[in-house]
């Protein structure tokens, strides 16, 4: 009766609040902003080209076809899965588009003549990513499902790298000159995270442990990795510069191993003391969130000290302890870029360089992939805690 | 048997347990009972050593506890606390298992002991065993904490305010169900309480404790009738410690030979309820039935009365 009633009433098209902004966004976006920046050198400022005036007239209308389509699904569409599938086919046309114009505008052979992404690339990409995220939101897929998402994300990526689907594009220009650079620093880049990041587990673990079981120790180590903490990063590699260098000069061992005032070791040895306190702090809260009952049953029934610490309240603590790890290695991913303006790599050295040279093509060949990585590095952690937390409750 | 020797404990200048000794028979339920504060948990955490005495010692079976391991004692003996402490990322089995295993029983033992348990415990294994604590009910929980805790077959339990978390209807029903354990397993337990009807209700003997000191340990009958102490019959309750007395006799103990008008009362009543049922039925005697409904005796108001008084 009531489904007879409902039917009765005419509908009103529902308007999604979220996808009419992001809509008009990208749709002004298209209109008034350059679709591709085409530069006459990697320096110099370029002119602006519109979609329609940089692609071949067949390819426009289907770029333009397959966004009109994500808007309506923007707009009308209800279902999460159809709102996440076609922000992606936006995010595939507006890439095939962009390496399309790139190809189309620069002529056979000539090696200096740039084509930038326009502000239109990007506010279109920021629109569909948005879309997207809200989109997923709504799913909320579980932990194994959005990191077998993000592999797929990264598969097709990769895909369409090797194919050299971007190569006529200013970053991928910039790459291609500074290949074997890009490995080693990338290289550097996820050593100094990783490497700090391990260090400070080893330590700041203990030392959580420590701070739980005597509690007098708790506000003074905290206090101390807290201080640490605050001071900025290019001040504390300047602090590390005069110890690590009379440490070279008086230890000829430690200068073998590479130990100097400047370059890796003072950017290391920051990374870690700024890794010590998320984890040593979260250690301490995740085992104080361990229920006292729990501690106390399994001490009478005969667990010795350590199998209550393994088996019992770090196993219960985990979840906690993995978010502090995670904080770290998104911050260490993005502090490492800093470091190379103390010599110590990574692929900051492209960013730097690039602000150095007014090439933003060089700044965007370092940057984009600390974004990745950061970003990747918190997808999958965060399904590990997820995971580790659902076990546990 | 478990011989408490001069046992105290002294946190700086602080005396919580005051050179206290004690003898806990085999195969009893020994309940003791104190305000909180009064000393009581410490005392029986020095039995299996997760606090460590001043002085003094504690003999199990004649062997001296100090001669061990504290882990390796504790093994040996069984631990239910409030709040069940159950493992909260191991499942209903793995709790169970927990001592088994760290005593190295093969699998096949460890899982027969499991499903008996939960058997024993009116648990489905088929349903439970699997189950993680989260997914229990307050009552079920602390029936896997009591599981757990005789897992291993210890000849001793020891159970701080193991109830204390539940509500009165369910505590009641753990209350029946720790008397069929012990009668089962013939365990000796050890249970800490601060409610004194808990203590009457299911100890063979009460030590009622307070500022550290046992001020008198004896079967609950002699803890009412001749309390050693202003305190203990403050603690024993003065305003209703006939109708406790009461409490502590069973229909069929008291029963008088012969057959009665009346109605029928069951053996195993106490005669506290036989006489709150005559006086709500307005009659004078009652007839008391065995399990089977076999009339086993009879039993009078004026009878029931003269027990109320200390003899």
């Amino acid at each position: 009766m009531s489904a007879r009633l409902a039917l009765a009433v005419p509908r009103l098209p529902r308007v999604d609040p979220l996808g009419a902004l992001l809509t008009a966004l990208g749709a002004a976006a298209l209109v008034l902003l350059p679709f591709v920046v085409l530069k006459p050198n990697r320096i110099l400022p370029g002119e602006p080209v519109a979609m329609l005036a940089a692609l071949p007239g067949w390819g426009a209308f289907a770029c333009q076809a397959i966004l009109a389509l994500a808007a309506l699904a923007a707009l009308a569409a209800s279902n999460a899965r159809v709102r996440l599938t076609a922000a992606l086919l936006g995010v595939i046309a507006v890439a095939l588009a962009l390496g399309a114009a790139a190809d189309a505008l620069t002529p056979a052979g000539n090696r200096v003549v740039r084509v930038a992404p326009g502000a239109a690339v990007w506010v279109l990409l920021s629109c569909l990513g948005l879309l997207a995220t809200d989109a997923i939101t709504r799913l909320s897929p579980g932990p194994a499902s959005r990191v077998l998402f993000l592999a797929l994300f990264i598969g097709v990526a990769g895909l369409a790298l090797a194919h050299g689907t971007f190569d006529n594009l200013s970053v991928m220009r910039e790459y291609t000159v500074n290949a074997d650079r890009f490995a080693r620093e990338a290289r550097q880049h996820v050593w100094l995270a990783f490497g700090s990041l391990t260090a400070a587990f080893i330590v700041a673990l203990p030392l959580g442990i420590l701070c739980h079981r005597a509690p007098r120790l708790r506000a003074p180590v905290l206090g101390v990795l807290n201080v640490i903490q605050t001071i900025p990063a290019i001040a504390l590699f300047g602090i590390l510069m005069a110890p690590l260098a009379s440490l070279a000069a008086a230890v000829p061992l430690a200068a073998a191993l590479g130990i100097r005032g400047v370059g890796a070791a003072p950017a290391a040895v920051a990374l870690f003391l700024y890794s010590l306190l998320p984890i040593a702090a979260n250690t301490v809260a995740g085992l104080k969130r361990v229920p006292r009952a729990v501690v106390e049953a399994a001490r009478g029934m005969g667990l010795t000290d350590w199998q209550v610490l393994g088996a019992i309240e770090l196993v219960l603590a985990l979840p906690v302890i993995l978010t502090g790890v995670r904080i770290v290695l998104v911050q260490n991913i993005g502090m490492v870029t800093v470091a190379a303006l103390i010599g110590g790599g990574g692929l900051g050295t492209f960013v730097f360089q690039g602000i150095g040279q007014t090439a933003i093509d060089l700044v965007l060949l370092g940057a984009i992939p600390v974004v990745a990585l950061a970003f990747s590095a918190a997808v999958v952690l965060d399904a590990l805690i997820e995971i580790r937390d659902r076990a546990r409750t | 048997m478990i011989s408490v020797e001069h046992l105290t404990k002294q946190y700086g200048a602080a005396t919580v347990v005051d050179d206290v000794s004690m003898t806990i028979e085999r195969n009893s339920i020994t309940v003791i009972v104190g305000t909180s504060g009064s000393g009581k948990s410490t005392l029986l955490r020095m039995i299996n050593r997760l606090v460590e005495p001043t002085r003094g010692r504690v003999l199990i079976d004649g062997r001296d506890t100090s001669a061990e391991a504290p882990y390796l004692l504790r093994r040996r003996i069984g631990y239910a606390i409030q709040g069940h402490g159950l493992f909260p990322h191991r499942t209903v089995r793995e709790n169970i298992a927990t001592v088994p295993r760290l005593l190295g029983w093969d699998e096949a033992r460890i899982g027969a002991r499991v499903e008996e348990l939960l058997e024993v415990f009116q648990l489905d294994p088929a349903t439970y065993a699997q189950a993680f604590p989260h997914q229990l009910s307050g009552g079920q929980q602390q029936r896997v904490g009591v599981a757990r805790a005789l897992a291993a077959e210890p000849s001793v339990l020891l159970m701080d305010e193991p109830f204390g978390a539940l509500d009165p209807i369910i505590r009641a029903k753990a209350q029946e169900d720790l008397l069929d354990i012990q009668r089962r397993y013939g365990t000796t337990i050890v249970l800490v309480t601060h409610d004194m009807d808990e203590a009457f209700h299911l100890g063979d003997r009460v030590a009622v404790m307070s500022l550290g000191r046992v001020l008198q340990y004896d079967r609950p009958a002699v803890l009412l009738t001749r309390p050693a102490d202003p305190f203990v019959a403050r603690m024993t309750g003065v305003s209703d410690r006939a109708m406790r007395l009461l409490s502590l006799t069973t229909a069929g103990e008291a029963a008088l030979p012969g057959a009665s008008e009346g109605p029928t009362v069951a053996a195993s009543a106490s005669l506290r309820e036989v006489l709150s049922e005559l006086l709500w039925r307005g009659a004078e005697s009652a007839t008391v039935t065995d399990a089977e409904g076999t009339p086993r005796g009879r039993l009078t108001v004026a009878a029931i009365l003269a027990r109320g008084r200390p003899s």
